[in-house]
């Protein structure tokens, strides 16, 4: 709500016709849809709609079995996980995802080591690397008293900030953020994604999140992605997906129960 | 020409069918219990020697005694199995895989010294089965009609499993447990009871697989290390928890051998390991298995790595400066206790890098250490080379084996890659044997002495003191680096790692290239030490004592390792001096030390010192 519209020439994510089954679940049909610059855009839908199955072929952890995945312009279908993250692809997982044996510090110290393409240094040590720059991130998502913490003993609304900073860490174009409040206190999640649409409107970061909690999706997100079974139901500005009656009727329940299963 | 082909293939048939019971038999008991039974060869021996004594006992000649004795013996391993769950696994289900894996290999050394004493150090010849004594003649060759029986009993055994898991109520529990065994036990099926029958039942197919194998051939003390190698072979290429695949992987590797024989006896391991590889390639799961279902393991939480604290800086410089002062003083049997106890530090220090910061658990971490000792040993024999230059050809010859076995490995991981790794240390082992012409085969190669100048105790304690001291602290210096750190990343979340673009698997890769390279960099040490290299230093003994110095210091500590190389070698030398069945004593030490310290010693030490001080854990 609060982004001041960069120029919406090109979007930084397009994505045209995905497609993908498991045996003979279709599980995502032909979705296309856009994200643009500096906004916030939530992919929602029931259960078993195809949320994380596209979700996981935007980060390369799954293979689209046809369709488009541009990042601003280049097609990324395809590619691994780690060759999506070098083009600007920053990620947070349903069930976090970090380094239980690091720190705070050093697993965002890891991110950017990598990005710098410092890994195959086998000599220097690494607690000295980027170490102010890890700490600016932390900073930034308000973890930096817990930076010498092990990340295995936090609490799990601290994790998913430790995640945010490590998803920034390569000064993505687009940040891909899988529930990113699941298994958060309400006031938690308020703050986190409050922080989240702050970080995109400064940096002009897009950001694409999927979203179990209605209250979360309409304070936020700038845009809403509907799904259902494995289809594009509704696309949208939150007001008019709110309004929706065919969205009320398969997914916010508005008294009618939808027919079929 | 055709008959022959078909004669090797009966052969290789006829071979496949042992093979494939104890196969089955592991495959069975890691689809319930998750745990991969490293003491199944030593049920396979035990129910060879069970069935020579009651097959003698009972009378060999009539069909009745031989086949009363096979079956019998059979069913005494299955309870051997019942009483080793009972008394050992069932303790151990809820520990960390590589230390199941460590209690079975316990169970191995303490077989082989109960073997011993029963049944005396000589090769015992099998009667052969009444009935099956004459030969057939098949194609113009004289086949022997129990090799006939044998071809049919593989596919009979599959048969009768078959049956057994789709049609009565205990394979169906087998079955449900091997997909879900949470789910089995929330149904209120009565597990322990389940496992423990799943654990008998497994044993007792390797023990009618060595029972049967009598009229074939001797019973012997080694037999229980050759199988294991070679049911993990199978059981990596078929796919770990299918039984058909354990057939199909016992009749491909039974007749490869055959033909391998028959046409160039020494390519039958290259062969093998070729096999292996092309199906791992294209399967990493084997042939007719499927990748493990649900999480790829709930990840454990491994506890921080700090660097060493300045208290920690100041007694490792203080017990270097002590090494170093040490041939003022000491006498020069001291000297070569020492001596060897710095070169296998740096041999458990090179198992620590890749098993700790790498979770890469390799149970043949031998190869690297027995290479680098037959690469030094080569160098000076062929190549006439000094013993400078030698030493640097061992972590040469070791770091490509490094390179090309650890290509394979870390494709896989935990169970699959410990048994890939034992795999490809039997081998490396099997070729140091059987290549006499380059190797000397069983009589090593003697006269590999140091140059002049090290020739004496205190100079060559020096050198190794110098070499291994400055290995051990560059691959400290490794574990803090950015690779160090990319490993650790890769074995906490390798989907976080990938997702941060780091390519978990060359990383890996060159972690076991590293730590090849410094083993090799021991063994080359170690033959000069010796004077003289055998295949010993490349079996699996080695390897496991390496894991236990690893295991014994604590596997998630940087210091780990040289306690424990101290701690290890000073409790083996002592049980060896001690009794006679120092094989057992250690087994049992280390079914023992599983069960009381999961955490290894500096690990346990940690523990404890973190519930004294609740302040210096917490920070």
């Amino acid at each position: 709500m609060s982004a001041p519209a960069p120029s919406a020439a090109a979007p930084v994510l397009a994505v045209r016709d995905l497609a993908k089954s498991f045996g003979g679940v279709h599980a995502v049909q032909g979705v296309s849809f856009t994200v643009e610059a500096g906004r916030m855009v939530a992919l929602i839908g029931p259960n078993g709609a195809g949320k994380t199955t596209c979700f996981n072929m935007l980060g390369g952890q799954l293979r689209p079995d046809r369709g488009e995945i541009a990042l601003k312009g280049r097609s990324i279908a395809g590619l691994r996980p780690r060759e999506i993250w070098r083009l600007g692809v920053g990620r947070t997982f349903q069930i976090t995802a970090t380094f239980s044996s690091m720190t705070v510090r050093e697993n965002v110290q890891m991110a950017l080591i990598s990005d710098a393409g410092g890994i195959w240094s086998p000599f220097r040590a690494a607690r000295a690397q980027h170490a102010a720059a890890a700490e600016a991130l932390l900073a930034q998502v308000g973890m930096l008293e817990q930076a010498e913490r092990a990340c295995g003993v936090l609490a799990y609304g601290d994790l998913k900030r430790v995640e945010l900073a490590v998803a920034l860490a390569n000064r993505p174009g687009l940040l891909l953020m899988d529930e990113p409040t699941a298994g958060m206190a309400p006031r938690e999640r308020v703050a986190l994604m409050a922080l989240t649409a702050r970080i995109a409107s400064e940096t002009g970061i897009a950001v694409l999140f999927t979203e179990h909690d209605m209250d979360v999706v309409f304070a936020h997100a700038d845009r809403v992605i509907v799904l259902d079974r494995g289809r594009l139901l509704a696309e949208g500005p939150a007001e008019a997906i709110r309004q929706d009656p065919q969205v009320r009727a398969v997914y916010l329940g508005s008294g009618t129960v939808s027919g079929g299963h | 020409m055709l008959d022959l082909i078909l004669t090797q293939t009966l052969n290789g048939l006829a071979s496949a069918s042992s093979l494939f019971l104890v196969a089955s038999g592991l495959s069975i008991i890691f689809g319930v219990t998750r745990i991969v039974n490293f003491a199944h060869g030593s049920l396979y021996m035990l129910g060879a020697y069970l069935g020579w004594t009651l097959v003698a006992w009972l009378g060999p000649a009539s069909p009745l005694g031989f086949w009363g004795g096979v079956v019998l013996a059979a069913l005494l391993v299955a309870g051997i199995g019942a009483l080793i769950e009972i008394a050992i696994l069932r303790r151990i289900y809820p520990a960390p895989e590589l230390f199941q894996l460590l209690a079975t290999f316990g169970v191995v050394l303490m077989i082989q010294d109960i073997a011993l004493a029963v049944w005396g150090p000589e090769d015992k010849l099998g009667p052969r089965a009444p009935g099956f004594r004459s030969f057939v003649i098949l194609f113009d060759s004289r086949f022997p009609s129990y090799e006939l029986l044998l071809i049919a009993i593989g596919p009979a055994v599959l048969a009768l499993l078959w049956f057994l898991f789709r049609k009565t109520r205990w394979g169906t529990l087998v079955r449900a447990a091997t997909q879900d065994r949470e789910m089995v036990g929330a149904l209120g099926v009565n597990q322990r009871l389940l496992f423990t029958s799943v654990f008998a039942f497994g044993a007792g197919l390797a023990g009618l697989g060595g029972a049967l194998q009598l009229p074939r051939e001797a019973a012997t003390l080694h037999m229980d290390l050759s199988m294991i190698a070679e049911v993990f072979v199978v059981v990596v290429v078929g796919g770990l928890g299918s039984v058909a695949g354990a057939y199909l992987a016992a009749v491909l590797i039974g007749v490869l051998h055959a033909f391998g024989i028959l046409i160039f006896p020494k390519i039958t391991l290259v062969l093998v390991f070729l096999v292996m590889a092309v199906v791992l390639v294209v399967k990493p799961y084997g042939l007719l298995g499927r990748r493990p279902a649900g999480q790829p393991r709930a990840t454990a939480v491994e506890p921080l790595l700090r660097p060493a604290d300045r208290a920690t800086k100041r007694a490792g410089l203080l017990a270097l400066l002590l090494l170093a002062a040490l041939p003022l003083a000491a006498p020069d049997s001291l000297l070569l206790i020492l001596t060897e106890l710095l070169i296998f530090t740096l041999f458990a220090a090179s198992l620590h890098f890749m098993m700790g910061p790498g979770g890469l658990a390799s149970f043949g971490h031998a190869a690297y250490f027995g290479l680098g000792a037959y690469g030094a040993a080569l160098a000076v024999k062929w190549l006439g080379a000094p013993m400078e230059p030698a030493l640097l050809f061992a972590p040469f010859l070791a770091g490509i084996a490094g390179v090309v076995f650890g290509w394979f490995c870390v494709r896989l991981s935990g169970v699959y890659l410990a048994m890939l790794t034992l795999a490809f240390a039997q081998i490396a082992w099997a070729t140091a044997f059987q290549w006499v012409e380059l190797t000397g085969g069983d009589n090593g190669i003697l006269g590999v002495w140091p140059s002049a100048w090290a020739v004496s105790k205190t100079a060559f304690y020096y050198l190794a003191l110098a070499i291994c001291a400055a290995c051990v602290l560059l691959l400290r210096v490794m574990i803090f680096s950015p690779l160090g750190y990319g490993l650790r990343a890769a074995r906490d979340n390798a989907l976080r790692a990938e997702a941060i673009g780091i390519d978990t698997m060359r990383v890996q890769w060159a972690a076991f290239a590293i730590a090849a390279l410094a083993a090799g960099v021991a063994g080359g040490l170690f033959a000069f030490f010796k004077g003289s290299v055998f295949p010993t230093y490349l079996a699996i003994p080695r390897s496991v004592d390496a894991l236990l110095m690893v295991l014994l210091g604590g596997v998630q500590t940087v210091s780990g390792p040289i306690v424990g190389a101290f701690a290890y070698a000073g409790l083996s030398e002592q049980l060896a001096k001690l009794t006679l069945y120092w094989r057992f004593a250690l087994g049992l030490a280390i079914v023992l030390l599983v069960m009381l310290f999961p955490r290894g010693l500096v690990g346990g030490f940690l523990a404890w010192r973190e519930r004294l001080g609740p302040g210096a854990g917490a920070r």
